[in-house]
Parts: C-alpha cells; sequence; structure tokens
C-alpha cells in the first residue's frame, strides 16, 4: 500500500481524535482482524459515528409503529414512502442540519436543504414542498439577530433556486438554545409508485457510476462533528462545513429524474453525510453484494487529493448511482445534456467486501457488514432528571395576571414565539410550481397534486416545553398537535417523520428523555394509526454541557381527497358562529403565558385524549366535505384569546364578538393551553355540528359570533383587528430590525 | 396557437408557465431547450422565471448566450410575441430585447408575496394585454432578489413618452406609493414593453395567479390575451 505509507499510522489516540472510543476501536481490529490503516479507519469512524450509526437511539427507535395499509417503505431507505392511491406515492423525511447551522448559518442551513431534497430525489420523487423547524436562542442573545438571518437567507437561497416552494414550519426562541441552534429541514416529493428507486446496489458486474459535482475537500468528518458536543473551539471547524451551489443540484434533480425515466438505473443514493463512505457501503449493505471503487476515476476539483480525503469529504450535489450494464453511454449522455460529471468508478462485485483501489494500489479492503450493522449498539443508562419535581412543583396559583387581560392579550401576541413570521416566509418562495392552495402562516400548508383532485396537508409541529416538563406527554402531544393542524385544512394524518434534537445521550438524564420522548411519539402514533415513516435523529446539541430543550420535531403529511374541501383558518362571513371543540379552560403549565409573563417553565402539564383527537379529526374532515364548517383553527401556545385573535388576523378581516365566563381564574381561561381544542366557524351547520360533537363526545360550546371590526369579549377585553394585526404584524422587528 | 416555454439550466417556472398556457389559455405547448436553435413552429415564446445558470455572475447574463437566444431575437425581430417574467424579463434586458435593467431589490431580500399591478396603456397595446383594460388593478405574486427595474433618465422619458410601461406596483386602491412599489423600481415599473410592442417583460408572476383554485386568477389575462 503506497499510500499507506503517506498516511499517519495508526493507533488508539489517532482512533479517538476521530471520535472513536478505545473499546470502539478494539472492536474495529477485532472484525477485520487487524489494525486498519489511516483511510479504513476514517470510514469506520463516520460509519460508527451517531449521526450515521444511531447507536444511542437506534433500539429506542425499533419502538415505533412503522407499517400500514399505505406504507411503501419504512425507516431504513432514503427516505419514507407513503401511498396515495391513483398509483403516486408521497416520499418525505425531516433531517437536522444543527451543528454546521451554528456555526455557519447561511451555508449550514442552505445544505441542510440542499442534502434532504437529494434524499427525496434520489428515491425518484420530485419535491413538492420543503417546511422547516427552526429554534433560536433568546430574542436578545448577541448571535440571535445574525444567525436567524444567515438561517433563513440560506434556506430561502437554497429551496427558491430548486423551483420548490417551501410553504410551512416553525419558528421558536427560548435561552436554551443559545449555544445550539436547530434547524430541522423536512421535503415532502411525489412519485409513481411503479418508478421508485431504492439506495441499492444489484447485479454482480453492474457499473457503479459517480454523477454531479466533483469532489473537494470540504465538509470531511461533517459526520464526526455533528456527532460531538460545541466547546469554545467549534468556531475553528468552519472548514468542516460544506458549500451549497443550489445551481448544480437544480441541474442534478432534473438530470436524474430524466435518467430515472427509462430503465437504466438499478440502484442510487446521495452522496450526503460521510459522502463517498457512506453511499458505497450504504448501497452494498442492502444489495447484500460487493463494490469495487476506483479513486482515479473520481472527478475532483483539486489536485493531490489522497484516498481519504476523498472517501470522507462532504462536497455537496453528488449521487452514485448502480447502473443497468450498458446503459453507460445513455447516461453519461443525459448528465452531460445537463452539464454534469458523470463517470464510472466502480463495480458491483460478488461477495461482501468494499474495495477501494487508488494508483493502482488497493488502499481499503474492508468487510461491508462490521460498517454497518457491526456498529456498536448502546442502551445507556437513564435517570429523570433531578429537577423535574421541582419544575413539577411550580406553584401556578400564586401567580399573578400581570396586567389587565387586553395588555396581556397584546404582549403576548406581539412575543417572539407567537407574532408574525411573515419576515421569514416573504424569503421564501411559497409559490413556485403552482401548487400552493394554502401557504404558510396557517395551521398546515396545502398543495393539490396536478392530474388528480387531491391534496396533501403538510406541518410539523413540536412544544419543547412540554416535552421538558414531561417528555412521554410532550412528544405525544406533538404528534396531536399535528394531526390537529392538518384535520383543520381537512386532512387525514398518512404519516410523520420525525427530528430527535436531545443533549448529550452519555447523560442519563438526556437519555431519559430521548428514551420517555420517543415512547410518547409511538403512543400517539399508534393510538392516531399514523406510522413512522421516516427520521433522523440529533444528539449532542450542548454546548459547554449545557443542553437544549428536548426537541422532538413531528412532521406529518395529510391526504384531502378532494381539493375542493381544503379547510381554512380565519374568520370568513359576519354572522358566523364562532364555535369551540374541546375544554372551555386550559392550564397554565409550561404555558407561553408563564415563558413571557413570568420567565418561567414548571407545572404539570394536562394529558391529551387520544381517542377524542382520533374523533375531533374525523369530525374537522367530515364538516368541511358537508361543508357545514367554514373555518378551524387549531387552540395551541397563547390559549384560547390568541387564537381567537389569529382567526381575525387569518380570515377576511372580521372581528368576532366573545361571551364565556371563566370557570376559576381569567388568565386559564383566555391563555391556558390544553391539548385537544379547535375554534371552528358555522352558519345554518352549527346545529348539525352540535349533534355530531355530542355523539362523539366532543365538548361543543358556542363562544359567540363572527362580526365588526374588533375582538370583543364581554367583560374582559376589546381591541380592534387593525391593533390585534399591528401588534402581531410588528412581533419580529425588535429582533430583525426589519 | 402553440407557446414555446425556453428552458435554461436552471429555470424553475418552466412546468408552470407550460400549465399555465395549456390549462388557463388552453393552447398547445412545448418546451425548448436552450441549446436547442429550434422554436419547433411556437407561435408565441415565454422565457419563464427561476434562477438561469444559477443566477451567477448577474441575473439572466449568462442566459442571454444561450443558442436558443438567437433564435429568440430573430422571432422578436421578425414581431413574433415574445413575454419574460421575472427570470426572463432579467434575460430580456440583459439580450437587448427590452431596456434597462433590474437590480437588487431595495431591501436587499428576496421577497415572494402578492403585489399590486396598474394596467398602463390601453387594451391591446401589446398582444398579452389585449384583455386589460388600462387602469385596471391586478393582483400578482413577486418572488425575486433583482426586481428593482432601472434605466437612465432619458430612457425612463422615453419608456414614458412612448407608451412603453405597462404595469406599475401600486396599492389596492390603486396609488402609487412607496410601500406598494416591493423593490424599489424607478417610476414603480414592473412590466414594459419594447419600441415594436411585441415583446413584453414583467417582474410579477402571471403563471402562479391563472386559476381560482390557487385563489387568484388574474394572470390568466395575459395567457388568454394572446391567443386569438
Amino acid at each position: 500500500m503506497t499510500n499507506a505509507t503517506r498516511e499517519p499510522e495508526v493507533t488508539a489516540a489517532v482512533a479517538r481524535e476521530m471520535g472513536v472510543t478505545e473499546d470502539e476501536f478494539r472492536r474495529i481490529c477485532e472484525f477485520i482482524g487487524r489494525t486498519p490503516n489511516y483511510t479504513e479507519l476514517g470510514m469506520f469512524a463516520v460509519m460508527w459515528s451517531e449521526h450515521c450509526s444511531y447507536k444511542s437511539s437506534r433500539i429506542h427507535l425499533k419502538t415505533f409503529p412503522t407499517t400500514g395499509a399505505r406504507v411503501l417503505k419504512g425507516p431504513g431507505e432514503n427516505a419514507g414512502i407513503v401511498s396515495i392511491g391513483d398509483g403516486l406515492a408521497v416520499v418525505f423525511k425531516m433531517e437536522s442540519h444543527n451543528h454546521p447551522s451554528f456555526i455557519e448559518p447561511y451555508q449550514g442551513a442552505a445544505t441542510g436543504v440542499g442534502g434532504i431534497m437529494r434524499d427525496i430525489f434520489t428515491m425518484g420523487a420530485r419535491p413538492i414542498a420543503n417546511l422547516n423547524s427552526l429554534s433560536f436562542g433568546a430574542p436578545d442573545h448577541p448571535k440571535t439577530r445574525y444567525l436567524l438571518g444567515g438561517v433563513v437567507a440560506g434556506i430561502g437561497g437554497y429551496g427558491n433556486c430548486m423551483g420548490v416552494p417551501t410553504v410551512g414550519g416553525e419558528l421558536r426562541f427560548n435561552p436554551a438554545y443559545n449555544g445550539n441552534i436547530l434547524v430541522n429541514a423536512m421535503t415532502v416529493g411525489l412519485v409513481p409508485e411503479e418508478k421508485i428507486f431504492l439506495g441499492q446496489a444489484s447485479g454482480v458486474g453492474n457499473p457503479v457510476m459517480y454523477v454531479g459535482s466533483r469532489t473537494g475537500r470540504d465538509g470531511i468528518h461533517g459526520a464526526t462533528m455533528a456527532s460531538g458536543e460545541f466547546d469554545q473551539q467549534t468556531e475553528e471547524k468552519r472548514p468542516t462545513v460544506q458549500v451549497g451551489d443550489p445551481f448544480t443540484e437544480k441541474l442534478l434533480l432534473e438530470a436524474c429524474l430524466e435518467a430515472m425515466k427509462g430503465d437504466h438505473i438499478v440502484g442510487i443514493q446521495d452522496m450526503g453525510a460521510a459522502g463517498l463512505t457512506c453511499s458505497t457501503v450504504e448501497m452494498a449493505d442492502r444489495g447484500e453484494t460487493g463494490i469495487l471503487l476506483d479513486l482515479d476515476r473520481v472527478p475532483l476539483r483539486e489536485e493531490g487529493m489522497v484516498p481519504y480525503e476523498m472517501m470522507l469529504s462532504e462536497s455537496q450535489e453528488r449521487m452514485l448511482l448502480v447502473a443497468q450494464k450498458g446503459h453507460e453511454e445513455a447516461l453519461r449522455q443525459i448528465f452531460e445534456k445537463w452539464d454534469l460529471q458523470c463517470a464510472v468508478v466502480g463495480e458491483v462485485t460478488a461477495g461482501d467486501r468494499v474495495v477501494v483501489t487508488h494508483q493502482g494500489q488497493v488502499v481499503v479492503d474492508l468487510p461491508v457488514n462490521p460498517l454497518t450493522s457491526g456498529a456498536p449498539l448502546y442502551d445507556r443508562p437513564r435517570a429523570e432528571p433531578a429537577n423535574l419535581r421541582e419544575l413539577h412543583d411550580l406553584d401556578l396559583a400564586s401567580l399573578d395576571a400581570g396586567g389587565s387581560p387586553a395588555d396581556t392579550l397584546v404582549k403576548l401576541l406581539g412575543s417572539p414565539n407567537l407574532c408574525s413570521r411573515r419576515w421569514v416566509w416573504t424569503q421564501y418562495d411559497h409559490h413556485v410550481q403552482t401548487n400552493t392552495v394554502r401557504g404558510p402562516g396557517g395551521d398546515a400548508a396545502v398543495v393539490r397534486i396536478k392530474g388528480t383532485r387531491k391534496a396533501l396537508a403538510v406541518t410539523s409541529d413540536v412544544n419543547p416545553r412540554l416535552v421538558a416538563l414531561d417528555p412521554e406527554e410532550g412528544a405525544a402531544q406533538a404528534v396531536a398537535e399535528a394531526a390537529r393542524n392538518v384535520a383543520c385544512v381537512g386532512a387525514a394524518p398518512l404519516a410523520i417523520t420525525d427530528c430527535l434534537n436531545f443533549g448529550n445521550p452519555e447523560k442519563p438524564e438526556i437519555m431519559w428523555q430521548f428514551e420517555r420522548a420517543v415512547a410518547g411519539i409511538g403512543r400517539a402514533c399508534r393510538a392516531l394509526g399514523v406510522p413512522v415513516i421516516s427520521g433522523n435523529v440529533s444528539l449532542y446539541d450542548e454546548t459547554e454541557a449545557k443542553g437544549i430543550l428536548p426537541t422532538p420535531t413531528v412532521g406529518l403529511v395529510g391526504l384531502i381527497d378532494d381539493v375542493a374541501h381544503v379547510g381554512r383558518a380565519g374568520f370568513q362571513d359576519e354572522g358566523d358562529h364562532v364555535l369551540l371543540l374541546g375544554e372551555a379552560t386550559g392550564s397554565l403549565a409550561g404555558s407561553e403565558w408563564l415563558h413571557v409573563l413570568h420567565g418561567k417553565l414548571g407545572g404539570r402539564i394536562p394529558k391529551v385524549d387520544l381517542e377524542r383527537e382520533k374523533a375531533l379529526g374525523e369530525l374537522l374532515r367530515q364538516g368541511f366535505r358537508d361543508g357545514t364548517l367554514k373555518s378551524a383553527h387549531d387552540v395551541s401556545e397563547g390559549g384560547l384569546a390568541v387564537a381567537l385573535a389569529e382567526c381575525c388576523l387569518l380570515g377576511s378581516g372580521s372581528g368576532a364578538s366573545i361571551k364565556l365566563d371563566p370557570i376559576d381564574r381569567v388568565d386559564s381561561l383566555l391563555f391556558g393551553e390544553a391539548p385537544g381544542r379547535v375554534i371552528v366557524t358555522a352558519a345554518a351547520g352549527a346545529k348539525k355540528l352540535e349533534k355530531a360533537a355530542a355523539k362523539l363526545g366532543i365538548p361543543f360550546r358556542k363562544l359567540g359570533k363572527v362580526g365588526g371590526d374588533s375582538l370583543d369579549w364581554k367583560g374582559l377585553f376589546r381591541l380592534s383587528v387593525a391593533t390585534l394585526r399591528d401588534v402581531h404584524e410588528g412581533g419580529l422587528r425588535a429582533i430583525t430590525g426589519a | 396557437m402553440k407557446f414555446g416555454v425556453v428552458v435554461f439550466p436552471g429555470s424553475n417556472c418552466d412546468h408552470d408557465c407550460y400549465y399555465a398556457a395549456s390549462h388557463a389559455a388552453g393552447a398547445e405547448a412545448c418546451f425548448l431547450w436552450h441549446k436547442d436553435r429550434d422554436l419547433k413552429g411556437s407561435d408565441v415564446i415565454i422565457l419563464p422565471g427561476g434562477f438561469s445558470y444559477g443566477d451567477y455572475l448577474r441575473s439572466g447574463a449568462m442566459a442571454r448566450f444561450s443558442p436558443i437566444m438567437e433564435e429568440v431575437i430573430a422571432f422578436a425581430n421578425r414581431g413574433g410575441p415574445v413575454i419574460g417574467i421575472c427570470n426572463g424579463f432579467q434575460i430580456l434586458t440583459e439580450s437587448g430585447l427590452l431596456p434597462g435593467a433590474l437590480m437588487r431589490n431595495k431591501h436587499l431580500k428576496f421577497l415572494c408575496r402578492d403585489v399590486f399591478l396598474r394596467a398602463e396603456q390601453d387594451a391591446g397595446r401589446t398582444p398579452f394585454t389585449r384583455n386589460v383594460e388600462k387602469g385596471r388593478v391586478l393582483r400578482m405574486p413577486i418572488a425575486h432578489n433583482d426586481g428593482c427595474y432601472f434605466a437612465e433618465p432619458h430612457l425612463l422619458d422615453r419608456l414614458e413618452g412612448e407608451g412603453q410601461v405597462i404595469f406599475r406596483y401600486v396599492n389596492a386602491a390603486g396609488e402609487i406609493t412607496e410601500i406598494g412599489n416591493p423593490n424599489g423600481s424607478l417610476h414603480a415599473i414592473a412590466g414594459i414593453t419594447n419600441e415594436k410592442r411585441n415583446v413584453v417583460g414583467l417582474m410579477p408572476h402571471p403563471d402562479r395567479c391563472a386559476e381560482e383554485l390557487l385563489g387568484n386568477h388574474d394572470g390568466a389575462l395575459l395567457f388568454q390575451g394572446v391567443v386569438p
């Protein structure tokens, strides 16, 4: 091995620098019966990294329900797939790009969006919608404006150029994210069922081809970086953040979809985290074959790159595919038409080894299995956080109202977590592809499917404060809220993807949160009949030992059979009845009220009744189908008063007059939070709705009527819609400066 | 009647324009690959929105050198109707088919939202505005980084004098205001035509508001107008 002489000698200490523990290093040596060379060790390091191997989370993720009548592909592929009938299927997944986005917000976020879109189109699907769930530090933290501006511009810069509409998502601020922002990007794609492609190698002798951009030195060991905590030296890791080129990715998308029309491709996988290593190893693993790779044929951006760098580069906009033998020329013509690199770099071999050659020498010769299923599996110790009891025991009754109801509503409606996100989503192209029936700003976005009557509803949800107070319950409620949000536009949930963002799993308290949250998602999914079809885990979201709020983001896709029955959130016509489905009074535990007015997190959160949530979803869908309902809006953070204000702002501009007296304290009625609540409006259909609700056991209450130019809650407050709008629209100004 | 939609590398509204032409205008449509020189018998040419060549260097600056553009320019010079939308408008100014330039938005950010446009010329001034009478206010989405129309004063005078300003940004009431002009365009110009009035460029997207399902079909007027 000529190159081995140029490579550093491999020792346990070298392994540790790559994030491989002493024990793991010993296992690697045992697996292969010798000490790996430097390149081989690098391959193990990335394949066994938390990011690629899910070594701390896998035993828990196995408990998710992942099957269902519509599920065509569950977790384990590049993304999950569900059938929607008409010979069509929906492909989706959410993925984190947290660490890179903190180090370099524009490129970190941009390449996160680029990566998740490649995961979708590598399966043959055209991306039709993007969402992103963003968590930033305190609004007044010195880095927040810079990070927010960079991330939003990066998401827009990539998604807009790709021509994929960014139709929804979330944005939150909490000091717990000061040192670790979260950028979770989700893409939804559409594919004809008979044109689904998988990332697997098969057919001994079939050529392995490399398409897309050239390989450079960027992003080496990105996956390893994403698997460690941050410290003060993290900023020095900027060179490990990849640089995105959305233009090239747009060409790659079109070229791949064109190539997939024929029968040229056997399997295809994008080169994302751990680049050439991961794509080669995973394709061989899924296909139970070997692969021979010749690095001399890999298109390079820079001279003098060594095998280690080529195998670990995370240069963007690249794909590895296995072609049908004899179709190389046809593929070359397609990729050249789109001005992209295209090279045969190897072939599928019998056996189970990944062999890599460089300058005529074998530089890597590893069995596939140890790199994948051989990765360690940790059942890490778990323990309930010591301070949890203290948080639960927070005496909510002793907290004062902090102002008049009107003052508090104004304060909440303009607060960073509840105010308008217009500044964000006007930077995203949310119309391109001309399918956006409901854009950003509502409960769920809706994109129609051309050539059918169908439409998809998409949303992402989680309330990390609830998860912090009760991980199992909070995570279950994230699923319930997502299902409720799509029901508010008339959709039935199909499946979810998740992006589980947590702190250091080596700490028992974090692992406890993680395990509980996974259990909660599983429980809610089983109860609602919604499988988990894909997902991503981001651990080590810590800086200098301070962890984030546990943030299991849920991305949900729902189906609307007839686009004529899409719901809307805002008040429509004067005189319509304003009705509340669900309990009247909420809880102040973990509420936005508690956060904004008292700067506290605590209390015992109310439990979700999943059977009732399921019935509520049915009621909403039926109401939109038969025309009974004129609008529906989920009551979430900020409670009833904030939700009513949003109904005024999202509709025709009408206000409403409301009459409902408090049972106990006024704050709980106006600003208390609880699952299972939706504000709906109806005209003559209100009677029918009341009967249907009674039949399903859903509390039904008349709140008042749509009309006038203010939101008037008899005896409690009266604010003009214009005032509400000013407050709501102006809320982000202090953070963005615009 | 056949619409030819040019596909540059990085075009991303090509399918949207194709769909609008075939559904809103009920016409035949075809794609024209930028490396080809064949207009495939198209009666109308659309330069769609997107990021041709990634908008690297300058929006629209590279696309004008594509082989197909020589044919599009010849077609326009023969009086054939050509419309450039968003990036297509930028390509039209870069290629000299329309005067002026599109610069970075005044707030320096990509902006995607609905705007209001006022028709500035009599209906029929261009083949695309046959159904849009002077003074009518249309609602259309914009989605661009570089939409601030700029031209030298003498050129602006000529455009105004010759009636080549087709659309101006206004508020819902049809008045020119600073807020109504989202990108800071001079004279609030949103769309113009050439001297022969067969080439039209505009930043807003008629292709994105050409059916009721999307909440707005004002844009259909432009596609329907060019079909006899």
